[in-house]
């Protein structure tokens, strides 16, 4: 594409395509155009007041069927050879799940790392298998030439290599929610030693092999909150978004909706933990209800409801 | 005495008439203020462009403002748009007939669609606000989302009755009304048009029926048809949806590729080009046109296999359009051209759906489509087509039969102008849309990306050209109405039956049935038609 980086190892091919196909369709187009407006202006009722009736001509309808099916056959083979490609992910890529949810994106990587942002190292294949926890969502990566329908009770794939270090858009491309045009992230392309040195960075990881270097850090709260797609609708500086900010909730008093009818309650630990592992069961008045439920593990829970109270004093 | 004057100008003259003239007047009618609304829908979702970011509305509303802009458009506009107006005014006219076959069956058409507008309408005003979910009603976001999904789906089904009706109406009026002489071969190809999209609204409108109570069914009562949790698949409502919705795509196109096959001959005074191959590919559109609707779902995680059939197909789908192209222009040849407003949107539909087809082409290539899918792309692709398209044809048809229709000839220096802007309004537009979408700006974003800003920027000021253009357009219609000179019976020296018969027609249309003994474009008597 014009303008667009050729971040991946498709982008070549698809661009050659895309400008393969386009020069054969704009040839037609100005081939008919050319001839209607030659036709208009020659054959005008002033030029030409007589006009002869013409029907039909056999090899020339032949030729306008045959030549058209042949190149859009041609057409049709060039696409099909990159998609072939897109399909057959080589048998070493890394595999990385991707899920997707109202609004948000998160990664899990082969050693238990997850991030709210899509990690890779130049040069390395990834393959993605996709998971979503609501509706369908679309996996875009405009640099990358490739996209995939993430599809609740299906797992889908799709596959990359990237050529370009830098950041580059994740968009979601199937309408989600009020917040789609929100459910944005990126893709960080490192060096291989700068991936590495990030993806042994997360001593949490179940199966973190020895840090290479710097020192061992362990995975913020604040950051898991970004990793589990909890940012895309809460704040914690007080802005107003889907969901309650975050700063300052600790403790307050908020009118919600139980199951069995409404009250008001304080956002104590109790309520806190209720509200996060089961988010229908209890929904504070005024907001939508469409928090899906959360795959913390105790001792993250325990981080995130730490972290809430500390954000009360901001 | 037209059939305008009969029995006064009571209301109850017009919403209980059968005749099919009145009738299509009355879709007319109803169909612009529809048209308009959308446009303005249009034009509001373009303003909001001028920012990325917040601006002028809420995403909320961005988003039930493009569901229900397609909605309108679809549905209540470019589905039913040629065969319910100009196909119910002319299709009896075109084949000697004093009616369609079912003149009953007609009106209740008309209340079903109608009854379907309304309930479109209520959709809006009532429940958790309008829906939001596009006008594909993807599952599982169509079950989930807590606007008013239900009622809008109910009324794209009622509004699938009156086009199931309307199109047996039409297949058993050409198949018994046609006048004597009026053999297949002598029809003109706006009936052929008529005639293959009548097989496809009433082969695959049920489909998009049984489809939309499912999702009313799962709203309701949790059937889990399309729920994975109860064993169901979200990829089955696709498979049904566009088994629907694709040739649906063609129900719009095909009627106006027949109105345009009828105003180039007209104003070229000559014979089509190539008329069987014209009407033979409308059929052999209808039908491949069914077996297609799965490249709409490249990315969806279907089988392989079926990406390479449904990608094949859809090539091979491309070149009856291709070949009716190449005969509309080849009609020019040696014709003696006048290029009245009609003409000139009848030309430019010629290259805006040139454009809407080869796009299409383009982004049936698999490997591409992976990138273009669900895209500005795909929205430019689109609106090339069903508005470059099946519009320019709806204002050209109108353009060319509104004297007929109405008795009243309307301004031309005004249609021009109107003709300038829309043209160079709607290439603004949506060619930038195509830009956008190739550099990877997805469909339905309430916010966009800075790197895509500056080409919002112009398509939003392209938007605006292009509903003066509209307005200019219409105004002129309107103005013809009451301040228009009367209309000749044959202004543009057509010779299909229409021009045959006063301005505006008689009611039973003709005082004598005509014998037909020549084809329907014969400018020269001395040849067979």
């Amino acid at each position: 594409m014009p303008f667009l980086a050729q971040a991946s190892s498709f982008s070549g091919s698809v661009d050659r395509v895309f400008l393969g196909t386009l020069a054969v369709c704009a040839a037609f187009l100005l081939l008919v155009t050319f001839f209607i407006v030659y036709f208009s202006i020659r054959y005008s009722r002033k030029r030409n007041p007589e006009p002869v009736d013409i029907h039909e001509n056999t090899p020339l309808e032949i030729v306008w069927t045959v030549v058209p099916l042949v190149l859009f056959l041609a057409m049709f083979y060039y696409g099909w050879t990159d998609f072939r490609t897109m399909r057959n992910p080589p048998p070493d890529a890394m595999v990385v799940e991707v899920t997707a949810r109202q609004w948000a994106w998160s990664f899990k990587y082969p050693n238990g790392r997850q991030s709210g942002e899509l990690y890779a190292a130049l040069g390395r294949p990834i393959k993605l298998v996709t998971r979503s926890l609501d509706v369908i969502h679309g996996f875009f990566v405009p640099a990358f030439r490739i996209k995939v329908d993430v599809v609740p009770g299906k797992s889908n794939f799709v596959w990359f290599a990237p050529r370009l270090l830098g950041d580059f858009d994740i968009q979601c491309t199937v309408i989600c929610g009020v917040d789609h045009s929100a459910m944005l992230s990126k893709v960080r392309v490192l060096s291989e030693e700068d991936f590495k040195k990030w993806y042994f960075s997360d001593e949490d990881a179940p199966h973190a092999a020895a840090p290479a270097a710097g020192s061992p850090r362990k995975t913020s709260a604040l950051e898991l909150l970004g990793a589990k797609g909890c940012l895309a609708c809460h704040s914690v500086d007080g802005t107003p978004m889907v969901g309650p900010t975050l700063k300052g909730l600790y403790g307050t008093r908020h009118a919600v909706l139980f199951k069995d009818g409404e009250r008001e309650v304080a956002a104590d630990e109790k309520f806190l933990r209720q509200v996060i592992q089961e988010p229908d069961s209890a929904v504070v008045v005024g907001y939508p209800p469409v928090m899906p439920p959360s795959d913390l593990t105790e001792a993250e829970l325990a981080e995130v409801i730490a972290y809430i109270k500390s954000l009360r004093d901001k | 005495m037209s059939y305008l004057d009969r029995q006064g100008g009571g209301l109850l003259s017009w919403i209980a008439s059968t005749d099919h003239k009145r009738i299509g007047l009355l879709y007319l009618a109803l169909m612009t203020v529809f048209f308009f609304v959308a446009v303005g829908i249009g034009v509001a979702m373009r303003l909001k462009h001028l920012s990325g970011g917040d601006f002028l509305m809420t995403a909320q509303t961005y988003n039930a403002l493009f569901t229900v802009h397609g909605v309108i458009m679809i549905f209540l506009f470019v589905i039913p748009g040629l065969p319910a107006v100009f196909g119910n005014f002319f299709l009896p006219i075109l084949i000697g007939a004093k009616d369609v076959a079912f003149p009953r069956l007609n009106l209740l058409s008309w209340y079903f669609f109608v009854t379907g507008a309304a309930l479109a309408v209520l959709s809006l005003f009532t429940g958790h606000g309008p829906p939001d979910t596009g006008w594909t009603f993807y599952v599982p976001f169509s079950i989930k989302t807590g606007t008013n999904v239900s009622l809008a789906v109910l009324a794209a089904f009622v509004l699938g009755l009156s086009s199931i009706l309307t199109g047996l109406n039409f297949i058993t009026t050409i198949h018994r009304l046609r006048a004597p002489g009026m053999t297949w071969h002598r029809m003109p190809l706006f009936v052929w048009s008529l005639y293959a999209t009548a097989w496809i609204q009433v082969l695959v409108t049920p489909i998009i029926g049984i489809t939309l109570v499912l999702v009313i069914l799962e709203r309701f009562f949790n059937i889990g048809v399309f729920d994975p949790a109860k064993g169901g698949d979200p990829l089955l409502y696709q498979h049904m949806f566009w088994t629907y919705s694709h040739p649906a795509v063609y129900i719009m196109i095909v009627p106006a590729m027949g109105a345009i096959s009828e105003i180039i001959p007209t104003f070229s005074r000559k014979s089509i080009f190539g008329y069987n191959a014209i009407a033979y590919s409308s059929i052999a559109i209808a039908g491949f046109g069914s077996m297609v609707w799965a490249h709409h779902m490249f990315t969806s995680g279907m089988a392989d296999t079926a990406d390479f059939v449904f990608s094949l197909l859809t090539f091979i789908v491309a070149v009856p359009s291709a070949i009716k192209v190449f005969n509309w222009t080849a009609t020019l040849y040696k014709g003696s051209i006048e290029m009245s407003p009609a003409m000139l949107y009848a030309l430019s539909f010629v290259f805006l759906f040139a454009i809407g087809g080869l796009t299409g082409v383009m982004q049936g290539a698999l490997g591409l489509n992976v990138h273009l899918h669900d895209t500005y792309w795909i929205v430019g692709h689109f609106h090339y087509v069903m508005f470059g398209g099946t519009g320019f044809a709806f204002f050209a048809a109108l353009l060319y039969w509104f004297p007929k229709m109405t008795g009243r000839m309307y301004a031309a220096r005004p249609a021009y102008a109107a003709w300038g802007l829309t043209f160079t309004g709607f290439n603004i537009l949506y060619f930038t849309m195509l830009v956008l979408g190739a550099q990877g700006m997805p469909r339905r974003y309430y916010a966009h990306l800075p790197q895509f800003h500056d080409a919002h920027l112009v398509a939003t000021a392209g938007s605006w050209l292009l509903a003066a253009g509209l307005v200019t357009l219409f105004s002129n219609f309107i103005c013809a109405l009451f301040r228009g000179r009367k209309a000749e019976a044959n202004p543009w020296g057509g010779i299909t039956l229409e021009w045959t018969i006063s301005s505006p027609p008689p009611t039973e249309n003709f005082a004598e049935v005509p014998t037909v003994t020549a084809g329907p474009y014969a400018y020269n008597p001395g040849r067979p038609g």
